[in-house]
């Protein structure tokens, strides 16, 4: 039997990045916010000291910062006629866990998506027809334009005080800057960092072959800033133990560097780590949430009422929840009905490594940052024709290489042998010459009719309830994608002096195994038309008025981005509705 | 009986509630009203003032002046009894005289003489009317039942007759009495840091007996496993270096573009000094900018010495991360350990204490960020605890008294068993 | 013939953990309720848990030979830097196993146990215990049969070459476990051990990173991000130092 807590106004499952955003407006408002995180309290001096941040096998290979499977995991198939299977260690992707969430080992890679991703299906309709698009391809308008959202974008920037180097300043197009970005109403509030060797070549090997680089958008910070919240951040130093660690030196914006210190010296907020929301409850209609019921680390069973549902569990685990608190109706592939579940995707993800001669270059590649880089946007979205290429999307391509930690950065050039003194050799030859962009290729991946989210049928988790089951894979025109702009890609590699590269390209099947980004978006996706989307455009749930869902979720397709600069402006867009609809007038804010 | 409004807690609310409700009867009508707002408010800022919440308050627990805290002093632990109004366990049923005589004399209820963990001997400056107005605040607070124990100093010291000979060698009474050479502010200023602030309880350097070594006045003592720092005008360890303005600064903020306040200090911060006035904080920077400093010298280490070169390597790899590869810093995020009084202080205590266990730094409304310092205990040996701070605290500017693996050695041990 | 047991370890090293050799995935894992100020207290944190010297704590003496034999052909030894053996690859494997790598702890490890496709990612119950109790006893065991009766690590460094190479390419298979499996398995564990922090017992005195030119656990490089081209000078620097933060050992700044 559950414990049945004090009411609070407000309960948010999950303080990650949206879920700091959201409590943080909440509780100026005045309201009474609970937030309840499954993993424990985080925090740089105790968590991420420098002192022994600097672990790849601990925080990299073995993880340490991220969720456990044995505490949740999904399971796992590529077609609607394949067994799934579980996920028993993370390979893909790795879901974050803690205070901070994915905030605290993100890279801090800052974009913004363009104009034309919001009105996707529109635009790809009426540049190249209906027909163009392949038959199962389910993308859709997000409900919400560019323009609407730039504000958001604006404050999400200048809170986690971004440097950058603006493209696109009200409409003038800015020297070196994304000439394709849509505009911006003011420049970055910091400068861009300065890119170290490769980043620089790659940007001059670009510019020769009439491409446009600029720097990429940086959560890391080039000086030290004073955010809107009062909170001191530290300039970069460069560290190269960026993704996958917390960071030392307050140079990162995360939730902890960014909002948490302000909010928990308010007296309406709380927080409660450890603990892990199982289900919403709903009152006897399904169509009020009453608040939500939690296990704590020690096995105890608790009730937290409230007004207010803020569901910020990282996109997965919000779509999780909402299957399993049977909030919306799942989505079928077969009949293609049903809001929860659908339009699933993750992110098109390739590389290019170039080895070069050792005697001419010297890259230091140890010397880097997670948002360092130099990018072109040529290829992305649809900046280009793609009538004669027979796909659709793109991304952008870039030397974004954040560091060189060893175990996963000796490599070899094609044809080394594995093992022996020839692979020992080889890396010593390497090492410092390489380039290894990491997502050097960052494309976009659009949404598919059977590419979904629903509960398996035979695995379960520690509570006994079913495992989120994902169905995915690569489809042709994602490959096709992919392979245009590696191939665009391993050219400026090899403009920069390559001696060889390692080209890989990403196909089908959809592989388990190898990293590519934790940018899980969908499942409980925005829209204006209730029939095909789970929370509209405020991102409050069409079924259940006084509860939002916020995250990556929403997202209906992925661009060719990384997803966070995105939510976090949708989590601020949706804060606005709440304080100055919402709570005036509690109820739908959209008729359905 | 005394009837008790239990509506207590934040002043407006208690003195709110008191102006509404009618026949309401203080537990004992002394010379100041409690009813009266205006008194009670002042006696809110004079207790933020003297800080009686610190000692008074168990941290983190929601009793306000309920006492319960044990004081830490060099001849062992006194427990700060209950001063909310409660009738039994607290001052409830005192007289004003008998809470003046606590107060300004160090004279108990039933004429014992109180231990100068208590800091009569500052208090005294303040006049009868302040600690009256103190008194009608604290008569608002919500009377909290707790019975605490507060003499639980071991034998000898338990015997507070023994306190006549103390009072007669340290204590002198008297209130404050205006300097007419010197400006109003300076004159706040002194009143404030003798008086209600106290400052000489921790930054003055005691005897062995517990009393001020008056002639190294605000120089410096250790105490409770950290070593309060000089706040003279010294240039070299104390705030010469610094202007009335990072002084106030610093008291209001926590944080300045030297150094940031952590420690026992930071509570001192939190719960008075940014509460303080503007005008009052620069009341206590003008007076400690007026004090003489002893500019005793002192030369660096040479920095070819192995154990220079040492701590420059350590400094080098770890601490630079955020003190910076120049020692500057980041400004009110990371201290400044170039040219810092603070870092080469005579006395390594808190240097070395911060470097084996961290630190957080306070958070203030306008200075909210709280960024904490990681231990190191676990990484760094003695020796090396010793190398890295010799390093900084003679370098760039820097000039302190080499610092020797045993004393650190002895300070890990001793500050093991330490909670904060 | 003298057992190896793998290279010293400083005193420091034992003394930086007292847990067990199990990761632990966070410090605190009981649930508390935060407000008012940021959580704070000394001595915070989670060092790492450093491997320990002394005897195999999970290989037996046979698979300690076998594993140190299997490290030397993987990394081998040549006069400027160590093989896999000297380095301490082997000890880093045995200490993995023996800990929360081994025990496959934090892994969803509920049944059943289907075999799907590659690309669903391994569904072994064993875990990396069972693949190396069996893949060295069977490296063993073929070797003992093809090769005179000799174990691996009795073989000349030719011998064993072309012994991994025939596992490799699939010649030779091996009783009980995929051959080819287990030998990609080793090679990644052993070459993880060589190039991780010393701490946890392989990459001994660093030379791993000296050998590629890493400078280990640094975190401030601000004043080298425009040097562009110029070979970076400091030593490599562990998670527990380097000699020179001793005063008795330091050279160079």
């Amino acid at each position: 039997m559950a414990r049945i807590l004090p009411k609070k106004d407000v309960v948010i499952v999950g303080l990650g990045w949206t879920g700091s955003v959201m409590a943080n407006e909440l509780t100026d408002e005045g309201l009474d916010v609970i937030a309840i995180e499954r993993g424990p309290w985080r925090d740089a001096p105790t968590d991420f000291p420098p002192s022994q941040m600097q672990d790849e096998l601990r925080y990299r290979i073995r993880h340490e910062l991220f969720l456990r499977p044995d505490q949740l995991t999904f399971t796992l198939r590529n077609k609607l006629d394949q067994q799934a299977l579980p996920m028993r260690d993370w390979g893909a992707f790795m879901p974050p866990n803690g205070v901070g969430g994915g905030g605290v080992h993100w890279n801090g890679e800052m974009w913004r998506f363009l104009p034309s991703d919001f009105v996707l299906k529109t635009h790809l309709t009426q540049r190249y027809g209906a027909g163009f698009l392949p038959a199962d391809m389910t993308i859709q308008d997000w409900g919400i334009t560019y323009d609407e959202l730039e504000p958001y974008y604006d404050r999400f920037e200048y809170l986690c005080g971004t440097s950058g180097t603006a493209g696109n300043l009200r409409g003038q197009i800015m020297e070196g800057g994304n000439p394709f970005e849509g505009p911006r109403s003011r420049d970055y509030p910091t400068k861009a960092q300065t890119q170290p060797f490769s980043h620089t070549l790659f940007a001059k090997a670009a510019r020769e072959l009439g491409y446009k680089p600029f720097p990429q958008p940086s959560g890391n910070l080039s000086t030290a800033y004073t955010n809107p919240h009062g909170l001191r951040m530290g300039p970069c130093t460069y560290c190269g133990f960026c993704e996958w660690f917390g960071c030392s030196n307050y140079s990162k914006a995360s939730p902890q560097t960014t909002i948490l210190p302000v909010l928990v010296r308010k007296d309406n907020f709380t927080a409660r780590d450890n603990s892990e929301v199982v289900k919403i409850n709903t009152d006897r209609s399904g169509k009020h949430a009453t608040g939500v019921t939690f296990v704590d680390s020690s096995g105890e069973t608790w009730e937290q009422p409230a007004d207010l549902v803020i569901l910020s569990a990282f996109s997965m685990f919000n779509a999780q929840l909402m299957l399993h608190s049977g909030i919306g109706q799942p989505y079928d592939p077969k009949t293609g009905e049903g809001r929860i579940g659908r339009n699933f995707t993750h992110q098109t993800i390739s590389s290019v490594n170039g080895f070069f001669d050792k005697s001419k270059f010297n890259f230091n590649p140890f010397i880097a940052s997670g948002s360092i880089g130099m990018c072109i946007d040529e290829f992305n979205g649809d900046n280009f024709d793609h009538g004669p290429l027979g796909f659709v999307g793109g991304g952008y391509v870039g030397q974004v290489q954040t560091g060189a930690r060893p175990i996963e950065s000796a490599l070899t050039p094609p044809g080394t042998p594995k093992w022996g003194a020839a692979w020992k050799t080889a890396i010593k030859d390497n090492y410092l010459s390489t380039v290894k962009p990491g997502t050097g290729v960052h494309g976009s991946f659009y949404a598919y009719r059977d590419i979904y989210l629903d509960l398996d049928p035979l695995y379960k988790d520690r509570f006994g309830r079913p495992l989120m089951r994902m169905t995915i894979d690569i489809k042709e025109n994602e490959a096709k994608q992919n392979r245009y702009l590696t191939d665009k890609f391993a050219e400026i590699i090899k403009a920069m002096g390559a001696t060889s590269l390692a080209k890989t390209y990403r196909t089908a099947p959809y592989d388990a195994t190898t990293y590519q980004t934790t940018h899980l978006n969908g499942g409980v996706i925005m829209g204006a038309d209730p029939k095909t989307s789970a929370v509209n455009r405020y991102l409050q749930s069409w079924d259940v008025s006084n509860l939002f869902v916020l995250g990556a979720s929403a997202f209906p397709q992925n661009a060719g981005y990384n997803p966070t600069l995105t939510v976090g402006a949708l989590a601020y867009w949706a804060a606005d509705a709440i304080r100055n609809q919402y709570l005036k007038k509690p109820g739908p804010l959209v008729d359905a | 009986m005394h009837k008790r409004n239990k509506l207590g807690g934040g002043i407006g609310a208690a003195a709110l509630a008191a102006a509404l409700f009618g026949g309401f009867q203080t537990a004992s009508a002394g010379e100041i009203d409690s009813m009266n707002f205006t008194a009670v408010d002042r006696g809110r800022y004079l207790s933020i003032l003297s800080d009686c919440a610190s000692c008074h308050t168990v941290p983190q627990k929601n009793q306000p002046f309920a006492g319960g805290r044990p004081i830490e002093t060099p001849f062992g632990s006194i427990v700060a009894p209950n001063i909310t109004p409660d009738l039994q366990t607290g001052i409830g049923s005192w007289t004003d005289d008998q809470f003046d005589n606590a107060v300004r004399k160090g004279i108990g209820r039933n004429g014992e003489r109180l231990y100068p963990a208590m800091p009569f001997n500052a208090y005294t400056k303040m006049s009868r009317q302040d600690v009256m107005a103190i008194r009608a605040y604290l008569s608002t607070v919500t009377a909290v039942y707790n019975p605490v124990v507060a003499n639980t100093l071991p034998f000898p010291f338990n015997i507070r007759m023994s306190m006549r000979v103390w009072d007669g060698l340290y204590f002198t009474e008297g209130e404050y009495v205006a300097d007419p050479h010197k400006s109003a502010e300076w004159n706040r200023g002194a009143f404030l840091v003798d008086g209600p602030a106290h400052c000489g309880a921790c930054h003055t350097p005691k005897t062995f007996l517990g009393g001020d070594k008056t002639a190294q006045y605000l120089q410096g003592s250790p105490l409770q496993g950290w070593s309060a720092p000089n706040i003279t005008n010294d240039t070299r360890t104390g705030i010469g270096g610094w202007s009335a303005d990072d002084v106030a600064t610093y008291l209001k903020t926590g944080h300045n573009r030297i150094t940031a306040a952590t420690g026992p200090m930071a509570e001192a911060v939190d719960l008075s000094t940014s509460k303080m006035t503007d005008d009052d904080v620069k009341a206590i920077a003008t007076y400690l900018k007026s004090l003489p400093g002893e500019e005793k010298p002192q030369t660096a280490m040479a920095a070819s010495s192995p154990e220079m070169r040492a701590g420059g390597a350590i400094y080098r790899d770890q601490c630079s991360a955020c003190h910076g590869q120049d020692g500057k810093g980041v400004d009110r995020l990371f201290p400044a350990v170039a040219n810092s009084s603070m870092a080469r202080a005579d006395d390594p205590t808190s240097v070395i204490r911060i470097v084996l266990r961290g630190a957080r730094s306070v958070a203030t409304d306008q200075e909210p960020t709280a960024p904490g310092m990681p231990s190191y205990g676990w990484q760094l040996k003695d020796e090396q605890v010793a190398n890295v701070l010799n390093y900084v605290r003679n370098s760039w500017g820097n000039a302190a008294p080499a610092i020797s693996p045993d004393e650190v050695g002895r300070l890990r041990a001793s500050v093991a068993k330490r909670s904060d | 013939m003298e057992t190896r047991y793998g290279p010293r370890f400083s005193r420091r090293s034992l003394l930086l953990s007292t847990a067990a050799l199990l990761v632990a995935t966070s410090s605190k894992s009981t649930a508390r309720t935060i407000s008012g100020a940021l959580p704070w207290e000394p001595n915070g944190g989670n060092p790492p848990v450093a491997a320990k010297f002394g005897p195999w704590e999970f290989f037996t003496v046979d698979e300690g030979r076998a594993m140190e034999a299997l490290a030397d052909r993987i990394i081998p030894p040549d006069p400027q830097t160590p093989g896999g053996k000297d380095s301490g690859s082997a000890v880093f494997v045995d200490r993995q196993l023996a800990g929360a790598y081994g025990s496959q702890e934090g892994h969803y490890v509920r049944p059943p146990f289907i075999n799907g496709m590659k690309n669903q990612g391994a569904q072994s119950e064993g875990g990396p215990r069972k693949d190396y109790r069996d893949g060295l006893a069977a490296l063993d065991k073929i070797c003992k049969a093809r090769e005179g009766g000799k174990a691996f690590a009795d073989l000349t460094d030719d011998r064993k070459d072309a012994v991994l190479k025939d596992i490799e390419d699939g010649k030779l298979e091996l009783e009980g476990i995929d051959g080819k499996s287990f030998f990609a398995l080793a090679i990644k564990d052993v070459q993880t051990g060589f190039l991780a922090d010393p701490i946890y017992g392989g990459n001994h005195d660093m030379a791993a990173w000296k050998m590629i030119g890493f400078p280990g656990a640094r975190y401030n490089y601000l004043d080298w991000v425009s040097r562009h081209n110029e070979p970076y000078p400091l030593p490599p620097v562990s998670m527990v130092g380097r000699a020179e933060w001793s005063s008795n050992n330091s050279g160079a700044k």
